[in-house]
């Protein structure tokens, strides 16, 4: 046989079966996003990115891999690095794209950045998620913060409550609620929804720069302190104002709770707010939205990031457009009004947003201008993976009562980090 | 006959003089089991049946007060999964099929070949190498994500390469060759173990009369083994498919995407994590991804049992 | 033999032959090598590279830095904190709890089932894909449907409550020292059905000469059952427990479904533990530590399991 008519006759056979890779030497015009936003709210928001895209003449290659918070999408991450064919660009949480950064897989944005001035319209503090060495490989899409609360004003006015200021504020509220036989306290009993809680909790007790010395600085003697153990005990005592039933619940479906008015407050991260919208609820209307007593003027963020890796040359070009795309004021905008959260970049007006969101932008500046802007511990922007973990690991037994006393939870707190350092 | 039949026969002669007492209670418990069983498919059925309102608040195991079919269409094919632009799971349908259908018969295959090499034609150290392979059925999965990654990725380049020289990647590097190959790869032990233990009990006689005649090693396997193998390749292919169409690991890591099998689409329909749970379209759509299995089970079950017990399961 | 034969042909028929018939000697080597030389790669090989990993200081990213036993250290303390319970710990007693239960009530179960169903039913037909269906379903769906079910708020408890009775209580799905009970019921609940089809295919095959002996000697159904039919059934015992164990082994979507994402770590299992270590919490050398220590617990059952089943072949 002769090479050529081999050639054809193999090509034939891999056709049939239908695992002929056409000869697509990588389509420049491609963007291949993986991501864990699924559906509802998330998708809906991350669709305006891809017709922004679309508009400008991009294909977007979706590849969602949903679940467990995005742990089933970081196993497909690995794979994918590991394997040489890493995606264009990747949702990827603080302290995990440090790993990418520190192993060399991610790209160099930094051309764009300059000439777009990002480094002085993103916090300084996102900054470190977001470029190693100076140079950009990442692109904050948003901001959200985990010390809301969240109530149904209609409950609210049921039982007359005002905003609580400070955690005994808080307590004599959920104390009303009870009294009033609604269920005080809606809770997803899942370890990072418990931990997220006490994000809050441990600024609320011991204040914004206990909670630096404490969780950013790792401070022993902060983390076995008195207040660590008060923390502890004041998380036990929102325990005692949940539905018997909450264990392992979905953090949405409590969210639900509240908007259903069966529970007055949850405590919970500002993409709570995309629950309220998608039920068509309107912020000082149906809810209303506090800072966690006792945490106002300080921000505990997280952030969603898209990862910039480093890919062929002939895929750079559409990374760039992406990058640009995601970092535009409109899609910010647009996307954080859906999602819940607020700009990434700090010059984004605050027209379409909602009283809450409006709120929430003014404090992320005031925030970021009197280092009252910290990484939450629970969402991996405090420490790297293995700490953030053993944190929620201890939080989530002690909630659960495998660690009895307040005592024994500030132990097992200072073993478990150094045991993950 | 059954072992109860002959249990049986000395004192009563067959079934109809089992005492009636006796015929209601294994009526009665056979029953009960089957109810418990069904509960969680009725459940499943009912909520995909209601609209969603109903769902969130009323009572799990009432029947549905006013008939839906609307989640079957959206699960079908107008639920959106991420950004992408195929709706529902039907464009997933097609690629777990693709994977589903070689991966069973490419390790079918090489099972029955090993099976055959492994009884009839013995060599020294026979028992070590099927100890050996026995043990691929239980290497757990998780720990073989990064190196098999990593072997993938070759397997890209030389596909790139191809591309570069040929035009083609010959399957180098397709997602759904990938995963047929890890499919075959973890399947050969349970494959082999099935047809091993099958052949093990088929009489050597004839094999060797085979042989007297002149056969060869194929001619044998094709003409004498393969046309008495139907029960244990029923049982093979029942198995390898449940495991192959179920899972999620391998088709979550390495073909995430749109050339994703089923489960990975369903997944990603189910795991909502923001905005109103449609658990009646999640309940259809579980429906539909388990419909082939299902079939599979109740068409076959009856040539799975028989398989079996030909030989699978005999030590 | 088809090796054995070679020796004898040189003399008589010359060369061409000899060399022919040494090649068919090699057909059937060459036939299993390629499924040995996979299983060799892509399961010893990759066993030698977990191997490798637990003894360096592996984090998100494979690193070759040796760090001697620090690991297996490291999982030797947890394994003994028991106040408040490690991870490692609970993941140890819970595969205890949950790998016993499973094996015991789907061997029981299965065997009941499939003595009731070899008692000449009708209807075998329908009830047999109805114990078998669960299998087919992939738990990615049907654990939402479990947790539904197990939730005091939505499901059984719920519906009981409805129905009238109001002091019936089952909340073991929100109680982190129940949790674990939860997912062996889900897990009993989908493989009982196979044990049940393995051992009907057992009793369909058991000698009848041996079991006309027994009632002529004047044995009890029952005593029969237990001192005949039982013994003789060894064989599927063993697969079915092999079967089971490794399946309770590799159990990981369930654990997170049906408990909801593990609170209070109370349903940790070695293979959440292990996954969550290598790929979540970024501590890839402790997590391939404990995937060693999986694959030698499983070798510690199968070694003795396979030393049995192949010594019986040689009497």
């Amino acid at each position: 046989m002769k090479p050529r008519s081999l050639l054809l006759t193999s090509a034939m056979a891999a056709s049939v079966l239908g695992f002929a890779t056409a000869a697509t030497a990588a389509d420049l015009k491609e963007v291949q996003m993986l991501h864990w936003w699924t559906s509802g709210g998330e998708a809906a928001a991350l669709n305006v990115l891809k017709q922004d895209l679309t508009k400008e003449g991009y294909t977007w290659k979706d590849v969602p891999v949903a679940g467990g918070g995005g742990a089933g999408a970081m196993t497909t991450l690995k794979a994918m690095v590991a394997a040489g064919n890493p995606p264009t660009a990747s949702q990827i949480l603080g302290y995990f794209a440090l790993d990418y950064a520190e192993a060399g897989k991610l790209g160099d944005i930094t051309a764009i950045a300059t000439k777009e001035g990002w480094d002085k319209l993103v916090p300084t503090a996102l900054q470190k998620f977001t470029t190693t060495n100076g140079k950009w490989d990442a692109v904050p899409v948003n901001i959200h913060s985990v010390n809301w609360i969240w109530l149904n004003k209609a409950v609210m006015e049921k039982i007359g409550g005002t905003e609580p200021k400070t955690f005994d504020d808080f307590v004599a509220l959920l104390d009303k609620a009870k009294a009033a036989n609604v269920i005080p306290l809606a809770l997803g009993g899942q370890p990072w929804q418990e931990a997220t809680m006490f994000d809050s909790v441990v600024a609320s007790t011991g204040g914004i720069d206990f909670y630096k010395k404490a969780f950013i600085d790792l401070d022993e003697s902060a983390l076995k302190s008195d207040t660590m153990k008060k923390a502890f005990d004041n998380l036990a005592k929102l325990r005692s104002y949940t539905d018997p039933n909450y264990a392992g619940r979905d953090w949405n479906l409590a969210t639900a709770m509240v908007i259903k008015g069966d529970a007055l407050v949850q405590v919970m991260g500002d993409w709570a707010k995309g629950e309220f919208r998608a039920a068509n609820k309107e912020a000082g209307k149906d809810f209303i939205c506090y800072r966690f007593p006792g945490t106002d003027g300080a921000v505990i963020y997280n952030s969603d990031m898209f990862a910039i890796f480093n890919v062929s040359a002939d895929r750079k070009a559409a990374q760039a457009a992406m990058a640009t795309a995601t970092m535009s004021k409109s899609f910010q905008s647009a996307f954080n009004v859906i999602k819940g959260s607020v700009p990434a970049r700090m010059d984004v007006p605050d027209t379409d947003f909602d009283m809450c969101g409006k709120k929430g932008i003014a404090d992320v500046k005031s925030a970021n201008s009197n280092g009252k802007f910290l990484g939450s511990l629970a969402q991996n922007y405090a420490q790297p993976p293995a700490v953030a973990a053993a944190y929620d690991d201890v939080v989530t037994k002690f909630f659960h009562g495998e660690i009895k006393t307040s005592d024994a939870a500030v132990t097992e707190l200072v073993k478990a980090i150094k045991s993950a350092k | 006959m059954t072992a109860a039949d002959l249990v049986a026969a000395p004192r009563r002669r067959n079934y109809s003089s089992q005492s009636i007492v006796t015929r209601v209670v294994i009526y009665g418990l056979l029953g009960f089991f089957a109810i418990i069983y069904l509960v969680p498919l009725i459940v499943m059925v009912m909520t995909s049946l209601k609209p969603l309102d109903e769902v969130t608040g009323g009572n799990m195991f009432a029947l549905p007060k006013s008939l839906t079919f609307a989640p079957w269409t959206r699960a079908w094919g107008e639920a959106a999964i991420g950004v992408s632009d195929t709706a529902g799971i039907s464009g997933y349908f097609m690629n777990s099929i693709k994977m589903v259908v070689p991966a069973v018969v490419i390790s079918t295959l090489l099972g029955a070949l090993n099976g055959y090499v492994l009884t009839k034609w013995r060599f020294p150290g026979h028992k070590l190498v099927f100890g050996m392979m026995l043990f691929a059925c239980f290497i757990p999965f998780q720990s073989v994500i990064i190196p098999m990654a990593v072997i993938l990725g070759l397997l890209g380049q030389i596909g790139n390469q191809l591309i570069d020289t040929f035009g083609f990647s010959f399957g180098f590097g397709n997602p759904t060759v990938n995963l047929v190959l890890c499919h075959v790869v973890y399947g050969l032990g349970f494959t082999t173990l099935f047809f091993r233990n099958y052949y093990e009990a088929f009489p050597t006689e004839l094999v060797k009369a085979a042989m007297i005649d002149g056969a060869s090693f194929f001619q044998i396997f094709r003409r004498v083994l393969l046309p008495n193998s139907t029960p244990i390749i029923i049982v093979t292919v029942i198995y390898q498919f449940t495991n192959i169409w179920n899972d999620f690991l391998f088709g979550s890591t390495f073909a995430a995407g749109d050339q994703s099998p089923m489960t990975v689409a369903l997944n990603n329909l189910v795991n909502t994590s923001t905005g109103v749970v449609e658990y009646n379209v999640n309940m259809a759509a579980a429906i539909i991804a388990a419909a082939p299995t299902l079939f599979v089970y109740v068409v076959a079950g009856r040539y799975f049992v028989r398989g079996l017990m030909a030989g699978a399961v005999k030590g | 033999m088809a090796v054995t034969t070679v020796s004898g042909a040189v003399t008589d028929r010359g060369r061409r032959i000899t060399l022919r018939t040494r090649l068919q000697g090699l057909v059937p080597k060459l036939v299993l090598a390629p499924s040995f030389l996979l299983v060799l790669i892509f399961v010893y090989g990759f066993n030698l590279w977990t191997v490798f990993l637990s003894f360096t200081n592996s984090r998100a990213f494979t690193s070759t830095k040796l760090i001697g036993f620090a690991n297996y250290e490291k999982l030797w303390t947890w394994t003994f904190e028991s106040d408040p319970p490690s991870s490692w710990y609970t993941a140890i007693v819970n595969i205890g709890i949950f790998g016993g239960l499973y094996i015991v009530f789907c061997l029981a179960l299965g065997l009941t089932l499939a003595i009731l169903l070899d008692q000449k039913i009708r209807g075998e037909g329908i009830l047999r894909p109805i114990y078998l269906y669960p299998l087919a379903l992939s738990f990615i769906v049907t654990g939402t449907a479990w947790k539904l079910f197990l939730d005091p708020g939505i499901g059984l408890e719920k519906a009981v409550h409805d129905w009238g009775w109001t002091s019936f209580k089952f909340d073991w799905v929100v109680n982190p020292r129940m949790m674990i009970y939860c997912v062996a019921i889900a897990g009993i609940w989908q493989t009982s059905g196979f044990v049940m089809a393995m051992f009907l295919a057992g009793l369909r095959g058991v000698d009848g000469e041996i079991l006309k002996a027994a009632q002529i000697d004047g044995a009890s159904t029952y005593a029969t059952y237990r001192r005949i039919v039982i013994p003789i059934m060894r064989p599927v015992f063993l697969s079915a427990i092999i079967v089971l164990a490794h399946m309770a082994i590799k159990s990981y979507d369930l654990v997170l479904s049906v408990t909801g994402k593990n609170p209070g770590g109370a349903a940790e299992l070695p293979s959440t533990f292990m996954y969550s270590y290598t790929f979540t919490r970024n501590q890839m050398g402790v997590g391939s530590t404990s995937a060693v220590i999986m694959l030698m617990t499983i070798a510690a059952i199968m070694i003795p399991y396979l030393y049995s089943e192949l010594r019986e072949k040689r009497q």
